[in-house]
Order: structure tokens, then C-alpha cells, then sequence
């Protein structure tokens, strides 16, 4: 019989398998990839709201009175200007400048940073972090104190505000408030990966079923669903959002992947900085570029890319667009090339179908 | 569920044997693992399949996925209807949304498939 070790299970597992779930491997995580299926949950939450158990996510918390400079030391965007209450996006590098993990910054105090990190990579996330901290702080792997939850869509303010005093419509987007969710205590904070309006929710593993049994009953008149890592998946595609593995990893920089925007140069020394300003200065040599099918079939992680017939790049992801009703994805491209409008053609079992470049984001939602 | 005139393969196709015409499709238990289907790529009429190489395949919102022929055979009709109307295979796969029809021709080779009940084992032991 296999020998392979036991999968990681959230507080959640129970409630996926007694919905029906479809269960998968997920980087060690037994996880639900769909319940009811992946188009019918999408829309529920760019029409109305879906929840998403995401407690597999890392959590990494950074204490003390240097708590601020390890963490502006180990990631490219600017900790220091952070305020207490607000988060922002990041990235973890090795020192030539690929991706250890994208993540999230949280400021909790002025001594105390809550690190968002991909589920697979928080191990590393965490040790990565560890060996680099010559400062006075102390960095906590939190990962098993944490479930998550994000409920997320149009109706995810309105599914949320009943189960919190907290008042939901002052929260910024990108900004967290700690308070009480179905009266346990909870970080809210309003972020997610859908490129909907909506909330990632963080509590103690012990409150999470009763946690999610509330939200579900309380958008049960939106029409609330659960949704599994196969939405997940199509909703961030559409919202241009990066995946670890896919966009990015330990050989792509952010500087290539589009996400320059998450690089302070500015702010002073950081992991990875000489290698980005030498790419910076010589100009990267590949791009990250947003396509969509013209002919028949979809453009999967791995496809080959060509441009006027030669093999250009390769797909870092791809799927059809729900929203959009058109085949998407994401690929990389020579720098000069990783322009819209660009005639590709994507070899899709062995046979090229046309393609063409666009504008990312696929997809924003009417502010 | 799984009808009992039917025969069935490991890789979850289904084939209901009529004379020396096989209807194929794939199980309900296959487009419950696929979720959401998108495309469904079928041979043309008159090319010949054999067991067990690919015949065509499956696309759903996550992957793509070899249809494999049950048994040896001439195509000699496929169903028009998924070209337009993929997501059928989701809702009907022992019914409306069978994929092609063979003239086999190694019938003998039916021996080997499973029976509905011995399926329904099959899929209930591997989960």
C-alpha cells in the first residue's frame, strides 16, 4: 500500500466531506477542490458571496521592538509605512531575487507583524525567515493556531456584518480590525483572492466549524456557497492575481512577473535588492503577459508559447474565464514581446491554436 | 445508477454492446471527478480505434483527460451534440450524452470489461 505520509486536514474536513465535497491533494493538504462544481461557485461569489475554507494558509507572526526591521529586511514592499490596522502585499526573496513566497503583511502593533503565507511554503516561509534574523525579534511559526475563512462576493459585507459588532463598512480594503466573530475572538480583515469585495477571517481552529456554520446560514438568503480551490483558482486567474508555482517561484523575480509595484528600492536594504537593481538596470529579459484563445481549446500551465511560429515562452496558468466566457490565462513572454496584442499560438496537444496577448487584469469588478 | 446492460472499463468509460455496434461513453462516476465540462474532443467517422489508446478527450474547468476505447472498432457515428453542448456530459452521461458509436471489431474483446456490479465495487474500493 502507499507509503506516502498522512494529509494535513483543516478544522473543516469533516463539514467538506459531509458536503459532498470532492477532496484533493493539495501541496500535503487534504483540501475540496468543488462541491457543487467549479462555474456554479464562481459565480456565486462574483454575483453574491462564497465561502472558502483557506485554513490550510501559514501564518508567521514577528514580535519585538525590532519586529519592523526584520520584516522590512525579509520582504520587498515597505513594512515601516504600514499602519497599525493595515496590510499589504509582499514578497519573501532568496537573495538573487526569485520568490521564496508571495504573502501577506499585517501590522498588529508597532512591535507585532501577522504574516499571511502560502500553505505548502510555510515551512520554508518560516526557516527562510528565521535565519535571516539578526535583529531583535522573534519570529513565531503560528500556522496551527489559525483557522481562516474568506467570504468573499457582492453580499460578503452584508453575510458578515450579522455575526460581528464590529462595524464591517469602516474596514478598508487592505486594512484588518481584531474583534469578535460569532463572539469568539477573530482578525477581519478585508482582503481576499477573488477580486471581489470581501473578508478573510482568522480564529482559533476550536471556533472555525461553528464559524463557518454561522456564515453559511447567515448568506443563505444571498445564496451563499461553499466554494472549493477550483473556484479559488478561476476567480484569482481572472483578477490577474499571482500563484506560487505558477506565476511565480524561486526562478522568477517580481520584477518579471509584473509585480514591481510590491518593490520598494527606496526603503533601504532587503533580501534580494542588489540582484533586482542589476535586473532593474540591464531591463528583465521575460515578462509575464495576460493571453486569450482565439481558436479552439485552453492554454494550460506548462504549453508551449510561440510567437511567429518559434517557441517564445511558456503557460504559467490557464483556464476558461466563467465571468468572461472566453479561455484565459497567463504566460510567460520575451520582454519586448509581453505586450497586448501580440499573435501567439499555443501548442495544446502537440497541435498550435491561435492566441493573442491582453491587458490584465482579465476581469475588475464596478467599484 | 450505473445501468446493468451496460459494460465497464477501469478508466471509467462505458459501453453498451448491440450486435456488433458498441455506444461509448464515460461513467457518471468520471464526470463527477472531472467537474465541469468544457470541450469534448471526438474522432471523425471511419477512424478506427482500438482498446484501450485514446479516442478522443475530455476537458473540464481544471484539466484535460484521455478517453480511452473500451473496445476495438470502426467509428461510425459520433454525437453532434456535444460539440455545442459539452456541459451535457455533466448531466447525462449514461443517456443523451453518449460520445461515439463503433463497429467492433474484436467483439471477444468484451470479455475483459466489468459488469455494473463489479464496477460499482471498483469505484467504491478506490476511493
Amino acid at each position: 500500500m502507499s507509503a506516502a505520509p498522512a494529509l494535513k486536514t483543516t478544522p473543516l474536513n469533516s463539514i467538506h466531506r459531509a458536503l459532498g465535497a470532492r477532496m484533493v491533494d493539495f501541496g500535503g493538504w487534504d483540501m475540496p477542490v468543488q462541491y457543487t462544481g467549479i462555474i456554479d461557485e464562481h459565480h456565486a461569489v462574483r454575483r453574491a458571496v462564497g465561502v472558502f475554507d483557506v485554513s490550510h494558509m501559514g501564518e508567521i507572526e514577528i514580535h519585538g521592538p525590532e519586529a519592523a526591521r526584520l520584516a522590512d529586511f525579509v520582504t520587498t514592499n515597505a513594512v515601516h509605512k504600514l499602519k497599525i490596522g493595515q496590510a499589504h502585499y509582499s514578497g519573501l526573496l532568496y537573495q538573487h531575487g526569485g520568490f521564496v513566497d508571495d504573502i501577506l503583511v499585517h501590522k498588529v502593533a508597532e512591535d507585532h507583524y501577522f504574516l499571511c503565507v502560502n500553505a505548502s511554503n510555510q515551512e520554508k516561509d518560516f526557516e527562510h525567515i528565521r535565519s535571516l534574523n539578526r535583529f531583535d525579534a522573534r519570529v513565531d511559526f503560528a500556522g496551527p493556531r489559525y483557522a481562516q475563512l474568506a467570504v468573499q462576493g457582492p453580499k460578503a459585507r452584508d453575510t458578515m456584518q450579522k455575526l460581528t459588532p464590529v462595524a464591517l463598512a469602516a474596514i478598508r480594503y487592505y486594512w484588518f480590525t481584531d474583534g469578535e466573530v460569532c463572539g469568539a475572538p477573530a482578525r477581519i480583515a478585508r482582503t481576499g483572492y477573488t477580486g471581489e469585495d470581501g473578508f478573510e477571517i482568522y480564529a482559533a481552529p476550536a471556533h472555525a466549524a461553528r464559524i463557518w456554520n454561522e456564515v453559511m446560514s447567515a448568506g443563505a438568503e444571498f445564496g451563499i456557497k461553499p466554494c472549493g480551490l477550483g473556484a479559488r483558482n478561476t476567480l484569482r486567474l481572472e483578477a490577474g492575481m499571482a500563484l506560487y508555482g505558477h506565476e511565480i517561484d524561486a526562478s522568477i523575480s517580481p520584477l518579471e512577473a509584473g509585480l514591481a509595484w510590491i518593490v520598494k528600492f527606496d526603503k533601504g536594504e532587503f533580501v534580494g535588492r542588489e540582484a533586482l537593481l542589476r535586473q532593474k538596470e540591464k531591463g528583465v529579459t521575460r515578462k509575464l503577459a495576460g493571453f486569450e484563445m482565439l481558436g479552439r481549446g485552453i492554454g494550460r500551465d506548462g504549453y508551449e508559447v510561440l510567437v511567429n511560429g518559434s517557441p517564445a515562452g511558456w503557460v504559467t496558468s490557464g483556464s476558461p474565464s466563467p465571468t468572461l466566457n472566453r479561455n484565459i490565462g497567463f504566460c510567460y513572454l520575451p520582454a519586448e514581446l509581453a505586450r497586448p496584442g501580440i499573435a501567439t499560438q499555443i501548442m495544446i496537444r502537440n497541435q498550435p491554436v491561435d492566441a493573442v496577448t491582453v491587458e490584465t487584469p482579465f476581469y475588475k469588478r464596478a467599484k | 445508477m450505473y445501468p446493468d446492460n451496460f459494460l465497464y472499463t477501469k478508466e471509467h468509460e462505458w459501453v453498451l454492446v448491440e450486435g456488433d455496434t458498441g455506444t461509448i461513453g464515460i461513467t457518471d462516476h468520471a464526470q463527477q471527478s472531472l467537474g465541469d465540462i468544457v470541450y469534448v474532443d471526438l474522432p471523425k467517422v471511419g477512424v478506427h480505434v482500438e482498446l484501450g489508446k485514446s479516442l478522443g478527450s475530455v476537458e473540464s474547468v481544471k484539466a484535460v483527460s484521455d478517453i480511452y476505447a473500451p473496445l476495438s472498432g470502426e467509428v461510425t457515428e459520433i454525437n453532434k451534440l456535444l460539440a455545442d453542448a459539452p456541459e451535457k456530459l455533466n448531466q447525462d452521461p449514461h443517456g443523451a450524452a453518449w460520445l461515439v458509436k463503433i463497429h467492433l471489431s474484436a467483439p471477444a474483446e468484451a470479455h475483459d470489461l466489468m459488469s455494473a456490479a463489479e464496477y460499482v465495487a471498483y469505484i467504491g474500493a478506490e476511493k
